[in-house]
């Protein structure tokens, strides 16, 4: 394990071998970033940004409607309704969430296997 | 190679391991929290089934001078049930988020343990006498026909097996929005707190209808959010002081005293970053996923994706210690985007004195660092080391290309076997390690 001792106040840095230079280290991450860029094209600069932290905020909301449910199958008659996305939970547009959506009843409560 | 903890000789074994050995493990079996209580008696787990289960530890027998206590099962109940509220259309997961211990004032052994959205107050406690005889009640418990009774009879206290029973004491429901991250106990221990992603409520342990809000970070318009509350812990000694963490990498330490709302901080920790390394993924790995005070009070430990830093509350510029967790995942950051494992909240804890900490990582590995020698070791938590007294070896990934015997590469790394959850005995050389559905526990050698 090395650690760098400097001439100034700066902290140490412990645990694996630091890169050579900076330069170095950013360029592993640079280039995650291009292959993530290249695989989506549209996304967006701002990963931090309100859209991601909303999403994060609403984790477990499932905006399941009867009335909506009833109307839509009324509306399509042979039709499949249209079922909601891979992202679970994250519903928009026309999509709307199906009871084959919905996680399925969860088991009955049982004891920890933990306490076995 | 020595171990991490104090002096040369220091290895660490294995003692015991707790849970199924399934291919399949349901999810209501994964370990979501893990904590000793302040005598390191009992320890204490969540799972994401909502339920929790004590461990004790044995007095060590005479008969056994070598052999240090086990964690035995002492009592386990179901905390939190799954619940849907109906008019937000919103499943609440039963799943408990923290479970933190009250300091013991009697008998009984009380804990705080919280899901996304409701904080209970548990008191377990210990039956171990009943009373036989009473004057109107047979012993099966019917009622006597007091007619038939002629004398009196007073009961006694017989000793009987020993039962432990856990009783929610109070229910601290209806005062987050969002989801709770963090309960943290005062150390006035009259109070505590509990954080979501945008707000800080402050309770009385006594009082179940009402919570003072202290902080709130919840713009008015939501489309300005930048950022969320991801821990908060208050000061192990001065009542008055909490600090919380957020998802872009800073620490804020509040001040009561300074006003009724902490809105405004009191101390900002953030370090600089250096601009030529921001990347897409800068905010995503520098998001803060525990914050612990050292025992001391002194300094503060945080966790982001790669790193642990320890700072000095005296400084808020830069920390004071860095350690790296797993810096050969910065190789990885796309597919670890993709999987979301990036978004992996791993938490970090102290040991007693304060001199090592400790933290989890994939591959069922955890890292161990001690401040004082400046050495670092990975060990694993496994099946295969788990002969009891068994004494762990260091484990080490291999970055570059020529991989060493019994090292393993980095590709190699099983990041569905993740260690989010670690706990150190509060004065000894013991540790608690989940490892998904798996509870660890590894001492000291005893030379």
């Amino acid at each position: 394990m090395s650690s760098e001792n400097q001439e100034s106040e700066a902290p140490l840095e412990f645990g694996e071998e630091k890169q050579d230079s900076q330069e170095k280290d950013a360029n592993p991450v640079k280039s995650e970033e291009a292959k993530l860029k290249a695989k989506y094209p549209n996304l967006g600069q701002k990963p931090g940004g309100s859209d991601f932290l909303m999403k994060r905020l609403q984790k477990g909301q499932k905006y399941f409607d009867s009335g909506d449910y009833n109307m839509a199958k009324a509306k399509m008659k042979s039709k499949q309704l249209p079922v909601a996305g891979q992202e679970k939970g994250l519903v928009t547009g026309d999509h709307i969430p199906t009871p084959q959506d919905l996680p399925q009843r969860k088991s009955s409560l049982v004891t920890s296997k933990l306490a076995g | 190679m020595a171990g991490v903890g104090g002096g040369n000789d220091f290895q660490w074994c294995f003692s015991q391991v707790k849970g199924a050995i399934d291919e399949d493990v349901a999810e209501a079996d994964i370990i979501s929290t893990v904590e000793f209580n302040y005598s390191g008696d009992l320890l204490a787990t969540g799972d994401k089934g909502g339920r929790v289960v004590i461990f004790q530890r044995e007095q060590e027998s005479k008969n056994r001078p070598l052999s240090r206590g086990e964690y035995n099962v002492y009592s386990t109940f179901q905390s939190h049930e799954p619940e849907f509220d109906y008019l937000k259309s919103l499943e609440i997961e039963e799943k408990i988020n923290k479970i933190r211990w009250l300091p013991q004032q009697n008998a009984a052994h009380f804990l705080l343990s919280t899901n996304d959205k409701t904080i209970k107050l548990w008191k377990i406690s210990e039956r171990d006498k009943r009373a036989e005889g009473y004057n109107l009640k047979d012993e099966d418990g019917r009622l006597r026909d007091p007619f038939r009774i002629t004398s009196l009879r007073v009961p006694v206290l017989m000793p009987m097996d020993l039962m432990v029973e856990a009783s929610p004491r109070r229910i601290f429901a209806n005062a987050h929005t969002y989801h709770i991250n963090s309960i943290s106990v005062n150390s006035d221990h009259e109070t505590y707190l509990s954080a979501d992603d945008l707000r800080i409520n402050l309770w009385h342990l006594e009082i179940t209808d009402r919570s003072f809000n202290i902080v709130d970070i919840k713009p008015a318009n939501m489309e300005e959010l930048t950022e969320v509350i991801t821990a908060a812990e208050c000061h192990p000694h001065q009542c008055n002081v909490f600090v919380y963490s957020s998802s872009k990498g800073t620490i804020r330490l509040c001040d009561m005293r300074a006003s009724a709302l902490c809105d405004r901080h009191s101390k900002f920790f953030e370090e600089p970053e250096d601009p030529s390394s921001r990347s897409f993924f800068s905010e995503i790995i520098s998001s803060i996923s525990d914050v612990k005070f050292s025992h001391s009070g002194r300094y503060m430990m945080t966790r982001d994706y790669l790193s642990v830093k320890v700072w000095d509350l005296n400084m808020e510029n830069r920390p004071v210690e860095t350690y790296q967790v797993h810096e050969y995942l910065r190789s990885k950051l796309c597919s670890l985007y993709e999987n979301d494992c990036i978004f992996d909240k791993f938490e970090c804890c102290w040991n007693g004195s304060d001199s090592a900490i400790m933290t989890g990582s994939y591959n069922n590995f955890f890292r161990m660092f001690d401040r004082n020698t400046r050495r670092d070791i990975t060990l694993e938590a496994s099946r295969e080391n788990s002969k009891p007294r068994a004494i762990l070896k260091p484990r080490k990934v291999c970055t570059g290309g020529k991989r060493k015997k019994d090292e393993i590469s980095v590709d190699s790394l099983d990041f569905n076997k993740k260690i989010l959850h670690t706990a150190w005995h509060p004065k000894e050389n013991v540790i608690a390690v989940a490892a998904t559905n798996n509870l660890y526990i590894f001492q000291d050698k005893i030379n």
